[in-house]
């Protein structure tokens, strides 16, 4: 079905390398979270929600995973006739050197060829790695409407925060006239998120010269950004109003998880009419024994629970034995917890074993304690 | 080279589920939460390198339709494999004359055009793990003619009513094939599971349609037992029959044990299902869950133990589940107290505080009832 003339590239490149561990052997796009999902799947299903129907993935670090995982387009519903995800790896190409992506703008020009292909009018390109609901189709309503060259999402952020964040200056028409990464003193709590819909036509004429820059960088907001708003060009901000977090750290990827279990949070991930599609585990339901106590937990199928669970969020697969305790903890899939141990203020990778009666984090810790090993039980 | 293709058969007549069946075929039966009754018989095949299934239907197909859809969550190769929804073309729901046999003819074009030599028949309403493959490598061996497979209980004084049993000589021969009537302790019950040559089954469909217009499969294969080599396999692991309500309430009960799971799931036999995208359960401050299996998509801020809770319900403050099965997107309100109860879907428990039924005649509440 074609329904709307968009085109999506994510860009899922990234390594993500603050997550230390759980990054060694996949992108940062591929990591678990929530439960059941991976962080990928957000942008994924956002487009399937919003009638984006053909979408890009633009991987280079570490992609095996990513790229056969995001390949099944069928888990979004993205497999119908003119429809699809595409996985797009650096390739060589004759009359050129083999290249990486030198950029985030870079990936995206040396994929013109396949752009062009669907011959969109407009272009959406995302980050792979941001945890948010949005519909894209909303903002291009925007674009349009604004008859604009490119539209950039944003969102306010506190004003003593803003010199974290790139920052965009409007006039009162939402017009940018300004834009400033990461500013001493800024003007404006206006930060853009990254997502960007460009006219295509356009879009491509300057992807093409900035290929050519031997001065550039080859980045949407240090090159791409700047060059539209050098040429005087009609930018315009979207605002977003809603949740939005981009999971770079151990830490901020821990509360991405405990913020599920905020009842005040803003993402549902519960809404019929806007759910988050994932690879579906051939799983029983979860388990929970008779031993256990479960209180402000989000748990998932293929758990098997025989000790307590508080403020915790459990992945598919995880088991916890009898008399084990977590408390302020993320176990990712496939975790197991034996008899006895007690895990507290932690983030436990992908399949880690933690002994009877171990002792892992604790509740005064700064940081949140990254359990990426087996931990030896205690005989 | 797969030697066989698949029939999932749906119940005869014989067999009702009080309540669950007014609304859908067993086969459609939510099973532990997640699952449908059919996911069984079609992951046993799919998992046995059966990628060619037609699924034959009585009555009421909406659901079945809906939930099997292309069969592409069964793994099964989608350009080589197939997966048919087939039903009786003339017989009306509760004629005496929709058996399986007239469903069969019926469709005896699709069941000829089956490229392979050997056919698998199994039932929508029985719940168990078998590798057929293995089934139809001894079926070959001992060179019978029909292979049935059965579990040997030792209640079926109490259960099974509904079921069939075998009686067998010590080469396990099939001498007789008759109703439990729940007069002996130990029984053969029969599984409903065939295995023979396509040839045959469409011989018996033939003679079974010039003997009565009312010859069900085990009516023809009961009368040929004199004629052909007719044996017995013993199953082994789980077996459950959904063949009446209480039986229905007990399977369910009874795989809340751990133990009982795992004597029919296994890491390298999946059951698939269709997925409905949920995301996981919350639990909240007042959570208390105890000796349960939880679905996705629930919001517990109750009390749930001894209970099988489906996809999307929501257990409030201060209500109690004991000894339940609750169907997917059913709300229990506030101090709501049920015990002893089947829940079907899309039911509001907000109203009547007490809805405990005797623990020995366990209760049934209406699909999208309010009370």
């Amino acid at each position: 079905m074609k329904q709307n003339s968009m085109l999506a590239m994510i860009l899922a490149g990234g390594r993500g390398s603050r997550l230390h561990d759980l990054t060694n052997k996949v992108a940062k796009p591929a990591v678990a979270y929530g439960g059941k999902y991976r962080i990928v799947d957000f942008p994924l299903s956002n487009c399937a929600n919003s009638g984006v129907d053909v979408v890009g993935v633009l991987t280079q670090y570490e992609s095996v995973l990513l790229n056969s995982y995001v390949a099944a387009g069928g888990r979004w519903g993205l497999d119908a006739r003119e429809s699809g995800v595409y996985v797009l790896p650096p390739r060589e190409k004759a009359e050129e050197n083999l290249d990486v992506y030198r950029g985030t703008a870079d990936a995206i020009s040396q994929n013109i060829d396949f752009i062009d292909t669907y011959t969109p009018d407009y272009v959406l390109i995302l980050s792979g790695d941001h945890i948010y609901k949005m519909n894209y189709a909303k903002m291009l309503a925007h674009h349009k409407e604004n008859k604009a060259d490119a539209t950039i999402a944003v969102r306010e952020v506190p004003m003593k925060e803003a010199s974290r964040f790139g920052i965009m200056n409007t006039d009162e028409d939402g017009r940018i006239i300004e834009f400033e990464e990461k500013p001493p003193q800024p003007k404006s709590n206006l930060a853009s998120m990254g997502i960007y819909i460009f006219d295509w036509k356009l879009l491509r004429k300057v992807l093409l010269a900035d290929m050519k820059d031997p001065d550039s960088s080859h980045d949407f907001g240090k090159d791409i950004i700047p060059k539209f708003l050098n040429d005087g060009r009609n930018l315009r901000a979207y605002k977003f109003k809603g949740y939005w977090k981009d999971v770079g750290t151990i830490d901020s990827l821990w509360e991405a998880n405990m913020d599920l279990l905020d009842k005040k949070s803003e993402l549902d991930l519960n809404d019929p009419t806007w759910k988050i599609y994932t690879e579906d585990a051939t799983v029983l339901p979860h388990y929970v024994g008779e031993h256990a106590s479960i209180t402000r937990a989000f748990i998932t199928q293929g758990c098997v629970i025989d000790g307590e669970i508080r403020n915790s969020v459990l992945f598919t697969g995880v088991k916890v034995g009898e008399g084990a305790k977590i408390i302020d903890s993320v176990l990712m899939p496939g975790v197991e917890v034996e008899e006895g141990a007690v895990v507290t203020r932690a983030l436990v990778a992908d399949g880690v074993k933690i002994g009877k009666q171990a002792v892992v984090g604790s509740a005064d810790s700064e940081n949140i304690e990254l359990v990426a090993k087996r931990v030896k039980g205690v005989e | 080279m797969v030697k066989a293709f698949g029939i999932v058969n749906f119940s005869g007549k014989q067999i009702y589920v009080e309540g669950l069946e007014e609304f859908r075929p067993i086969g459609s039966f939510s099973f532990l939460g997640r699952y449908r009754a059919i996911d069984f018989p079609i992951s046993n095949m799919s998992n046995s390198g059966i990628d060619r299934i037609q699924v034959y239907i009585r009555r009421k197909p909406r659901s079945l339709i809906e939930h099997l859809g292309t069969g592409r969550h069964y793994s099964i190769n989608s350009k080589r494999g197939k997966l048919q929804i087939l039903f009786s073309e003339n017989g009306s729901e509760n004629s005496i004359y929709n058996t399986d046999i007239a469903a069969f003819r019926d469709n005896l074009e699709n069941i000829r055009k089956m490229h392979n030599e050997y056919v698998v028949i199994a039932p929508s309403y029985m719940i168990y793990r078998q590798d057929f493959d293995s089934l139809i490598q001894t079926h070959i061996t001992t060179e019978a003619d029909i292979t049935l497979l059965y579990h040997s209980v030792d209640n079926a004084k109490d259960a099974f009513l509904n079921c069939n049993a075998l009686n067998l000589n010590k080469q396990k021969g099939v001498l007789s094939i008759e109703q439990n009537h729940g007069n002996a302790k130990n029984r053969n019950i029969f599984m409903d599971t065939y295995v023979m040559k396509k040839e045959l089954l469409i011989d018996l469909i033939e003679k079974a349609q010039k003997t009565s217009s009312m010859y069900s499969l085990l009516d023809i294969v009961s009368a040929e037992l004199a004629e052909l080599d007719i044996r017995g396999v013993s199953h082994r692991g789980y077996f459950a029959a959904l063949t009446d309500f209480n039986s229905y309430y007990h399977a369910n009960l009874s795989l809340i044990n751990y133990k009982n799971t795992q004597s029919l799931f296994d890491e390298d036999w999946p059951i698939y299902t269709r997925t409905n995208d949920s995301c996981p359960t919350r639990y909240f401050e007042s959570a208390d869950v105890r000796s349960s299996v939880v679905s996705n998509g629930c919001l517990i801020e109750g009390t749930v133990e001894n209970s099988i809770v489906g996809r999307g319900c929501v257990i409030k403050k201060d209500a109690v589940v004991r000894n339940s099965i609750i169907l997917s997107d059913t709300i229990v309100g506030e101090g709501i107290h049920v015990e002893n109860q089947v829940v079907d879907k899309h039911t509001r428990l907000i109203h009547v505080k007490e809805l405990v039924a005797d623990p020995e005649k366990p209760g049934y509440i209406r699909r999208g009832d309010t009370l």
